[in-house]
């Protein structure tokens, strides 16, 4: 199948948020358009506006300047068919793995029977088979995040925003999860932006890495990955990517001190 | 494993009823005191046979557990949902909260007389004084429940296009559930307080308190006892109760 729907877009927006009664420019003039199941990734020290975009992208903010996109239509609130995986799992926590994803499908268009199929499916898709009536507080924080992730994909959304969903991981549970995202992108052709700090991260997962930089938010640079799939960790291109990527992000304002310390 | 533990009794919790009990048959039979002001045991288990049997106890003591429970369901179910409305309509907190903060220093005991001029003194206002009783524990911590949802679960349920009733019984009452159970045990334990203060004050109707003042008229302190230890033993049973159905209840937080 070839993917038709799911492409998003931002045209000249500017976001800003008032902090203690003064303005902050979160997002300065950002334009950036996603291809329909395109995996982009975006970089940048915290504070440069990623998690914006997606809250943009999500629809869960509506005030700002300039358009934002989906398939291009106004986006002017949540829609099921675009799902977001915040950086903390925020599951319920009153109810047990199966019926957090299932609390995604309340307003699904799916009867009783498909939503259960859609539920022990999207379980299985994140490995979490065996789990499914264990209560959050019973799960290790990559067995949660799983979880949102598997909430966030049982919609069958054209779009995943996920803000960087590995970032509290140790790095084996990390490589794990970044090939489970791989696989279930292959398999699904969501498009997907995925917000992380971790530069292997974006280069081994994404078409195309967005570097931002901060204060105010801007885009810096859109380094495209054309790598074939399945990648190579240690691929000599990736690392060469990989190096240049980290010398873009250090020229902007927060990194100053990194390449300073990198070049000692 | 807390469940399992609370099951068993530990035998331990009864010594200081055992000594009280053998220093009161130790008084009673000295010949120090009149046996109608401290009885003697035996005639307070013989007292709950004919009382069983004949004056109906039972009839009393069902009648005070009805009235308890009336009155509790009737406050705290009003309790819950004024709790959610004040939780959730700033509106409806700024209009009604102040009110109900000079309304709630109101000593209980001091409504009595509205009530009884409102409601008579029969059953009606001994149930609208314990529904009284159990409002306002409900409702104060039904308050600071709803308002307790995190914000970024609400954030998700925006983002499921949760719509305004899913909001409330997906997130805002299970997020809730925690304070709101806490305050309906209080209230449990303040209805039955109550429903014996009502029965005392208001004495028609056939009751536990009511059983208790016969005793005081007539003089006979083993009913007055036999009422008191009674009012104890219904009050720690539902003390247990509620505590085992809160924590079946919220099973979630420990399973
Ligand atoms: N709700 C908010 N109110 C005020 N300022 C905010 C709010 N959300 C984000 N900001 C500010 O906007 C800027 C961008 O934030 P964010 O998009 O979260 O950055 P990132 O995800 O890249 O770390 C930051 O300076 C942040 O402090
Ligand atoms: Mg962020």
């Amino acid at each position: 199948m070839v993917a038709t729907a799911g492409s998003l877009e931002m045209r000249s927006v500017t976001k800003r948020y008032s902090v203690d009664g003064s303005p902050l420019v979160a997002l300065d003039d950002v334009s950036l358009a996603v291809e329909p199941g395109e995996f982009l990734a975006i970089v940048g020290a915290s504070g440069c506006g990623k998690s914006t975009i997606l809250r943009l992208f999500a629809g869960l903010d509506a005030k700002h300047d300039g358009a934002v996109l989906h398939d291009g239509a106004p986006i002017v609130g949540p829609s099921l068919q675009r799902g977001l995986v915040f950086q903390e799992p925020r599951l319920f926590p009153w109810l047990p793995v199966e019926r957090n994803v299932l609390a995604a499908l309340r307003n699904s268009h799916l009867d009783a029977h498909a939503r259960r199929s859609a539920v022990r499916d999207h379980i299985a898709l994140v490995g979490l088979q065996g789990f499914e009536r264990a209560y959050p507080h019973q799960l290790s924080g990559g067995m949660a995040q799983r979880v949102a992730i598997a909430r966030g994909l049982v919609n069958r959304p054209d779009v995943l925003l996920l803000d960087e969903p590995l970032g509290a991981l140790d790095a084996l549970t990390r490589a794990h999860l970044q090939d489970e995202l791989q696989r279930i992108w292959v398999r699904e052709r969501t498009t997907m932006v995925l917000v992380t700090h971790d530069v292997d991260e974006a280069v081994y997962l994404a078409d195309r890495v967005v570097v931002m930089s901060p204060r105010p938010g801007r885009i810096r640079d859109i380094v495209p990955v054309t790598l074939p799939r399945p990648r190579d960790r240690g691929d000599e291109a990736l690392l060469r990517l990989r190096a240049h990527l980290l010398r873009t992000l250090a020229g902007t304002p927060q990194h100053a001190g990194l390449a300073l310390h990198r070049a000692a | 494993m807390t469940a399992t533990r609370q099951r068993r009794l530990d035998w331990r919790g009864l010594v200081p009823v055992v000594v009280l009990l053998a220093a009161w048959e130790a008084i009673s039979r000295s010949g120090l005191t009149d046996t109608r002001i401290v009885p003697p045991l035996e005639g307070l288990v013989g007292l709950l046979g004919t009382e069983v049997a004949e004056k109906s106890l039972l009839g009393n003591l069902a009648a005070s557990i009805v009235r308890d429970l009336s009155g509790f369901a009737l406050g705290a179910s009003l309790g819950v949902v004024g709790g959610i409305l004040l939780g959730l309509s700033p509106l409806a907190s700024a209009l009604l909260r102040p009110s109900f903060d000079v309304f709630r220093q109101i000593a209980l005991f001091a409504w009595i007389p509205l009530i009884a001029m409102w409601f008579g003194i029969g059953e009606a206002s001994k149930i609208v004084f314990v529904a009284l009783a159990a409002f306002t524990p409900t409702l104060i911590n039904t308050v600071e429940g709803t308002r307790s949802a995190s914000a970024t679960l609400v954030e998700v349920g925006a983002l499921l296009r949760y719509r305004r009733s899913q909001m409330l019984l997906a997130i805002y009452l299970p997020a809730a559930l925690p304070s709101i159970l806490t305050g309906v045990h209080l209230a449990l334990i303040q209805s039955w307080l109550a429903t014996i203060g009502a029965e005392y004050f208001m004495t028609a109707g056939p009751g536990i308190g009511t059983l208790i003042i016969e005793g005081r008229d007539r003089f006979q302190m083993g009913q007055t006892v036999l009422g008191m230890i009674l009012i104890g033993a219904v009050g720690f049973l539902l003390n247990r109760i509620a505590r085992a159905a809160e924590n079946r209840l919220l099973r979630w937080r420990t399973a």
